[in-house]
Order: C-alpha cells, then structure tokens, then sequence
C-alpha cells in the first residue's frame, strides 16, 4: 500500500512537471509578444527593451523555465504581467468559487444521472427508457453555453426564480451548477443503466427475488449499492473534464472562479496567470485520479492496489 | 525670460474658470444614491501609472486628479489641480500654480513635490508604465528612461504651490498629456507602503475613493466627503460589478438592477433595444473619437504600388459594412473622426467604385487581380466585417484569405510586419486625448514602422513627418493655423492611401430610468463610459 502510493505520488509530480514543461514551451512559441501588452502603443523601443530585460524575457527558453520552476517549487507562482499582483492571490481569491461550482456539478450530474439511469434501467426496452436515453443523448451533446443561456432566460429572466448571474447565495449556485452537471448526467444515466441491467440479471438478484423481498429492498440493497461502483471511479476524472467545463459556464454565468480569470489571461497573454491556472488545474486533475484509485479499493474489495 | 500668457493659456486660465471650473450645469441634481455599473472583464489595477483598460479609465479618473482635466462632456481642457498655468513664449516651460487646501485620501495635503514624485514615477522605467512615452518631452527623460537618472530634470519644484516644467522641445500637446491618467498625482507615502500593490490599494485626490474590492466580484466606490471640487460627485457611491457577461447585463438592466452597462449594448440586442421606444428613449447616442480602418503594408507587394492601395480604397463598401453592424457607426474618409480638431470638412476621399478600382488593378498591371491575406481580431463582430471586405475585394478580383486570431497575435504579427491586411477593429485606435496628432504618431509616422512597431501599413513619409513635428511646436494647441497643418497632413497621407478608413463608431450608452444628469455625460468623450462625478439619480 505504501509502496503503491509512493510510486503513484512520484507519478503524480512527474505529470505535474511535464504540464508546466509542455505548457511553458507553448506559451513561449506563441506569436504573440506579452511585453508589448505591457508597455502600450505609446512605448519607445528603448521602455520595451527595459521591460522585456526586467521580466527576464531576453532570457533563452531554459533560463526563464528554470527560473519559472525554481519559484513553483517555493510556492511562488509569480506577479501577472497586466494586474501586476501575485498570481497565488489571484487563484487564492477565485479558487473557492470554482470549488464550489465544482462540488455543485457533481452532485447534480450524480443525482439527475443516477435516477435517470436507474429508472431507465427498470423500464428495460420500454417508450420511457427509449425517452430517457434519447434525452441523455441530448444532454451529452448540448453545448453548455447554449444550455446556461437558455436555463438563465427561462429560469431567471422569465419565471424569475433565481438570480441572474452572479455569487454569493445557495441561489445563485443552482442555475451555473446544473449546466455544469447536465452534460455529466447524460453520461451517468447510460452508465448507470447499463450497469444496473448487468446487475439486475445477477444470481444473487434472483436470489433475493425468491427470497420474496421487496422490489424496494432489492433495489436498494443489493442491486444500488453494486451497480454504482464503476461509477465512483468516473468521479475523479470528472474534475478534469470540469476544469474545462467552468471555463465557460463561469463566463456565462458571471462566476468569479480561475476559469474566468484564465480566459482573460489567455486573450491579453499574461503568461504567469495562464500557468499558474494550468499548474493549479492539472493538480486537482492529478488529485482527483489519485484519490478516484485510492477510494476504489476501499468500496470494491475485488479490487487489488498494486 | 520673459513670460507670458499665450492665447491658449488666456483662453483657459482666465476664461475657462468662469464658464467651466464652476461646472454645475443641472440644477435637478440632487446628492446621494447608489448606482451599479457591470463589466465583462476584471478591474485589471487601479494603479494611474499602469491602468490603460476600457474597464478601468474612468474609474482612474474619478479616483485620481492631475494638473489638467477636461469639461464634463466635452474635449475641451480646464486647469484641474493647477489653478493656473503659465507658458513661456517659446512653449517649453510650463509653470503651474497648484490649488490650496487640497488633500489625498489619507488626509494629508498635496503639494509640488507630490507632483514632481508622481511624474518621475511614471516615467521610471521600473514602474513599467504602457504611458510613459507620452512624456518625453519633458526635459531630462532620455536619461530616466536609459536609467541614468531617477529624476527628471525638467520638473522643478519652485515651492510646494509651484512646480516648473521644462521641455526640450515645444510640445502643443503637454497640456493634454498633463489630463491623461498617467500624469494623476499620487502621494509618495501610500505607493511605498502598498509597493507593487498600489493598483490595489489606491489613494488619490479624486471624487471617489476605494471603498471595497473583491477581486473578480465587485469594486465599491465612494464619495470623497472632503473633495476640492465644490458640490460634487453627487452620488453616494458607485459599484462595480465585474465578470458579467454583456447579454446578462442588459437583461439585469431591464430587471432594474444594473444602472449602465459598462461594455454598451451587444450587438445582437442591439436591433431589438432600439425597436422597443422605451429602452430606446434611455439609450444616449454620441461619437467617439474612434476610427476602423484597413492598414495595407506599403512594405510588401503588391501593396508598394499606389494604385493598388487606391483600388483597395475604392472597393471597399462602407456603408454596407456599417449595416454589419447595425448601423452603429458613420463613414469614415480619413484618419481623424469628424469630432477631432483638425478634421476636414468637405474632403472627399475615395468614393465606392468598384469599376473604377478594377481599372486602378489593370493600371498596375494586376488586372487578373491577386490574392492576400486579411489579419482580423477573433471577436464579433470584427470577423463578420473581415467577410464583408473580402466580398467586396473579390468582386474586383482580388482573393482574401482572412486571418482570425487573438487580439495579441494580431498586434504581433503587425507589428512584425507580417500581415499585409489588417482590420483594426477592436484593436482600433481610440484616441488616448483629444487632439489630432494622437493619431500619427505610433500609426503612421516613420518612428511607428520599427519591428513591433505600431504602424502596421509601414508607411513613413519623411516629409510629411516633418510637418507634423513642426504642427506639434506650436505652443497652443488649438492654434487655428496648427489645425490646419494636421488637416494637411491627414489629406497628404490620404494621397498615399496607406489605409482604408471605414468607418467612425458612435456611442450607444445605455441607462436606468433613475439615472438623471446631462446627456453629454453618459457619451463624454474623455471618461467612457460615463463621468462618474456629474451623473445623479433621481430616486
């Protein structure tokens, strides 16, 4: 065990260290120049040099990521080129509501998909499995720019029952939460309901049926508790699938989290704030496989950490 | 030497104050109240040396104050805190006379060495200020910015009422930079103790100060109690909500719960706001000194020839790109917008013609036509524009492969010289004050064409360089012979046809129904989107 989470640690930061490297080098060969961002139109050639010099970006690529790595590791993640304030307080102050908004989407795609692919996986073959799984399909395939501005116009302009836009109350997080977890949820109810058919056609759920227990107990004694495993393992590559998700929820939505703060970033190339969201979105990605194999175990003993 | 007052300084000194510095047109105003205003993007600093963003201009103008500003509503200069000013005759010192009593919002009273620290700081090649060009004029600033100096020579404080600015050389637009942002007096003690983080921190002479700011959420303004000016701001405070999208804005507008907009109507709402007469009746509409243009790169062929530049010119149909977007701007024939001084009345330019544009091509010897490429920013409605020029240029023959990019990739590629078309939309040129030369500089003089440069067409005339360095000697700046020369100079580039003026965008300001004060104030040319200072509600 110990042995395991020690390789998969070492795993982990050497995932870490090849994003910042891959990421780095991206942003080094975009054709786009951050000092002249800086130093306005109104710049001589003489401010430009000054500035490049004092950003170290005369240096060669290796310098500038060996200075770039040498501040990581201390924590430093360096100053934004446009807000000239550390980057670690830019994410400090965003990441909560990112968090939030995450937690938020996984419960919703986990309670809508879950029911859905449980209900659906009851009425095997049936007109309301058949509307379930085509409703799925939609699910996974609306783009979720469409689906925040349509759930912002009817539910918040039109019926009024929610906040447009905006954070800070439970109301505020329903609307962003369920466009992030709608495209999850057609993906659970398929998984869900495939899963639970391979259950439901178990021994040990025929069993219980001769037993003579209720469909109820059957349901959620033996068959839920099963069916759901597989699904448990899905959770952690999730929130890498989310990391890119906020990007643009956060945008519709007006939710201060890092993937608002990374979309600025990115169209004004403020280099230190595109990595330092980079580095901080690979490290929940990486945490949340690591946690996603380290849990498994624990729920399914079949399987084994080696 | 023997000072004296030139017209200009006659014109606003004396003259002004009266009509100006006791600027409380509205006698509906009533104080108090608080107003929300949304925006997009982040409130990137409220640093006066660094901000230079749509979002925070404004705000940096009603929490700072210079030694110059402008008349609500209009482009026309007033002393700010200078009380008065003198200019030498040859017009290369300025002697100002700063007002008394005036205090920062930590208290303590400005002085001349406020103003001395605050122009060596912005100039300080440390600071990294996008505006520290616009200084350099100023005495002493080649060796501050090679980091010989840490001090400018040119500013002398007399006494702390008086501080004394040398330039080497005329400079007819000093005043006008002495109003920008840049120039804002900051106190000495606040900048060191908030260091790097002052654009956080900000204490300013303004009508508003910092009263709250959650980084990515919202930024509460509110009123100096104690501000120099008598009777203003009437508002209580001001919130800035930030990270809304503009579609979301105006739907929480017509909710009631946003007063303006920051970032104006989007374009696809547009139509739709303007049919509806009671959103209408709430929409100001005024110009900007804004102009869109095509930059054809001089330096490549087939652009190099003349005729193939005017061909271009006269292909280009603007009004059908001004239906783009939903009319929401005028033609444009030059480089100036009608509202800038120097403008020219009656100049023609290049009519549509697109018969005459082919017989232009066939002139030089291109008559098969030819195929380029157009570099566009990546944002509606500029690549929709970008269709629209390459419909037109195909029709007379000419293949147009755009280029979509970032707004970065754009400016780099040309400033590398790159591109031999360029949109500039949403890149475009809004003046940083208002005065003619504001346009010639960076964008098409020669010291504009260097490798990163902004004059993307690389087009350098030396002699008409030379008169617009002899334009900008004259000491006043509204000098009716000196806007003449600027009128000249655009016609002459015009002559050249380097660019492809299209179209000069107006303001589309939209507000609450509580929202009361001057019309001119929600489409003032110098504080976009609105002047926070003058505006009121009325409930």
């Amino acid at each position: 065990m110990a042995g395991y989470l020690f390789r998969r640690v070492l795993q982990a930061a050497l995932i870490l260290l090849g994003v910042s490297f891959i990421t780095f080098v991206l942003l080094y060969v975009l054709p786009a120049d951050p000092v002249r961002q800086i130093a306005g139109r109104s710049a001589t050639q003489q401010t430009v040099e000054n500035i490049r010099q004092q950003l170290g970006l005369d240096q060669p690529l290796l310098v500038q990521y060996g200075r770039y790595l040498a501040g990581l590791v201390q924590g430093d993640l360096g100053r934004s080129y446009l807000q000239r304030t550390e980057v670690s307080t830019l994410i400090a102050s965003r990441l909560p509501a990112s968090l939030l908004l995450m937690a938020g989407g996984i419960l919703c795609e986990l309670v809508i998909g879950l029911t859905l692919g449980v209900i659906a996986a009851l009425y095997r073959g049936r007109p309301l499995d058949q509307g379930l799984m085509v409703t799925s399909f939609v699910a996974v395939s609306a783009p979720q720019f469409v689906v925040g501005l349509l759930l912002l116009y009817v539910f918040a302009v039109q019926l009024g029952w929610f906040p447009i836009g905006g954070y800070g109350t439970a109301a505020h997080l329903v609307l962003p939460a369920v466009t992030l977890g709608i495209m999850g949820s057609g993906w659970y109810s398929r998984m869900m309901r495939s899963s639970m058919i391979e259950v439901l056609r178990q021994d040990y759920i025929r069993t219980a049926r001769a037993k003579g227990l209720t469909r109820g107990r059957i349901l959620f004694r033996h068959a839920l508790p099963n069916a759901i495993l597989p699904i448990i393992a899905m959770i952690g590559i999730d929130i890498g699938i989310f990391m890119g998700g906020i990007v643009v929820v956060e945008s519709v939505f007006g939710w201060p989290g890092i993937g608002q703060l990374a979309w600025q970033a990115i169209q004004r190339v403020d280099i230190p704030v595109i990595m330092g969201v980079t580095m901080v979105s690979a490290g929940f990605i990486v945490l949340g496989n690591l946690l996603a194999d380290i849990v498994t175990p624990f729920i399914d003993p079949r399987i084994k950490m080696r | 030497m023997k000072k004296l007052l030139c017209s200009s300084a006659l014109a606003l000194a004396f003259a002004l104050p009266a009509a100006a510095q006791d600027y409380t047109p509205d006698p509906n105003a009533t104080p108090g109240g608080t107003i929300t205003i949304t925006y997009k993007d982040d409130v990137a600093t409220l640093d006066p040396a660094i901000g230079y963003d749509w979002q925070n201009w404004s705000m940096i103008k009603s929490i700072f104050d210079g030694l110059m500003d402008y008349v609500p509503g209009t482009t026309e200069l007033r002393p700010g805190l200078a009380e008065s000013y003198e200019v030498s005759e040859d017009g290369t010192v300025f002697t100002f006379t700063l007002r008394q009593g005036v205090t920062f919002h930590n208290g303590r009273e400005m002085t001349a060495e406020d103003v001395k620290y605050s122009l060596d700081r912005v100039t300080n090649p440390e600071t990294q200020s996008p505006g520290a060009g616009f200084f350099a004029s100023i005495a002493g600033f080649a060796e501050v910015e090679s980091g010989a100096a840490d001090s400018l020579s040119g500013v002398e404080v007399v006494d702390p009422q008086t501080i004394r600015i040398t330039l080497s050389r005329p400079d007819a637009t000093f005043l006008h930079v002495m109003g920008l942002n840049f120039a804002s007096v900051v106190p000495r003690e606040a900048v060191e103790e908030a260091g790097a983080d002052f654009g956080k921190s900000p204490v300013g002479t303004g009508a508003f100060k910092l009263a709250d700011w959650v980084i990515g959420q919202r930024l509460v303004l509110e009123k100096n109690e104690d501000y120099w000016r008598d009777g203003v701001p009437y508002l209580d405070g001001i919130t800035f909500e930030v990270g809304q999208e503009p579609v979301v804005a105006l739907l929480r507008l017509q909710q009631g719960e946003v007063d303006v907009p920051g970032d104006g109507i989007p374009p696809a709402k547009f139509q739709e706001v303007m049919d509806d007469p009671d959103q209408a009746a709430r929409v100001v509409e005024g110009g900007q000194l804004h102009t869109g243009y095509i930059t054809l790169n001089v330096s490549t062929p087939p652009f190099d020839q003349l005729a193939v530049r005017e061909a271009v010119n006269m292909a280009i149909n603007k009004d059908r790109i001004i239906q783009v977007i939903n009319g929401r701007a005028v033609p444009a024939n030059q480089p100036l917008p009608p509202s800038m001084p120097g403008y020219t009345e009656g100049f023609d330019g290049f009519a549509y013609d697109p018969e005459g544009a082919k017989a232009k091509l066939a002139e030089a010897g291109l008559g098969d036509g030819f195929t380029t490429q157009l570099y566009v920013m990546n944002t509606d409605p500029n690549p929709r524009i970008a269709q629209a020029i390459q419909q037109d240029l195909r029709a007379i023959g000419v293949d147009v492969e755009i280029r979509s990019l970032a707004q970065a990739n754009v400016i780099e590629a040309g400033g590398a010289g790159e591109a031999p078309m360029i949109w500039s939309g949403g890149m475009a040129w809004i003046a940083d004050f208002p005065d003619p030369s504001n346009f010639y500089g960076p964008i098409l003089g020669c010291a504009g064409t260097g490798d990163g440069g902004w004059n993307w067409s690389k087009f350098c005339d030396e002699s008409i360089d030379a008169m617009a360095t002899e334009a900008d000697s004259f000491t006043d700046p509204a000098a009716p012979e000196r806007l003449e020369m600027w009128s000249e100079v655009y016609q002459q580039v015009m002559a050249q046809a380097p660019w492809v003026p299209v179209f000069n965008e107006q303001r589309y300001t939209m507000k609450s129904p509580r929202m009361g004060g001057d019309d001119a104030l929600y489409v003032d040319p110098v504080s976009i989107p609105v002047n926070y200072d003058y505006v009121y509600v009325t409930e």
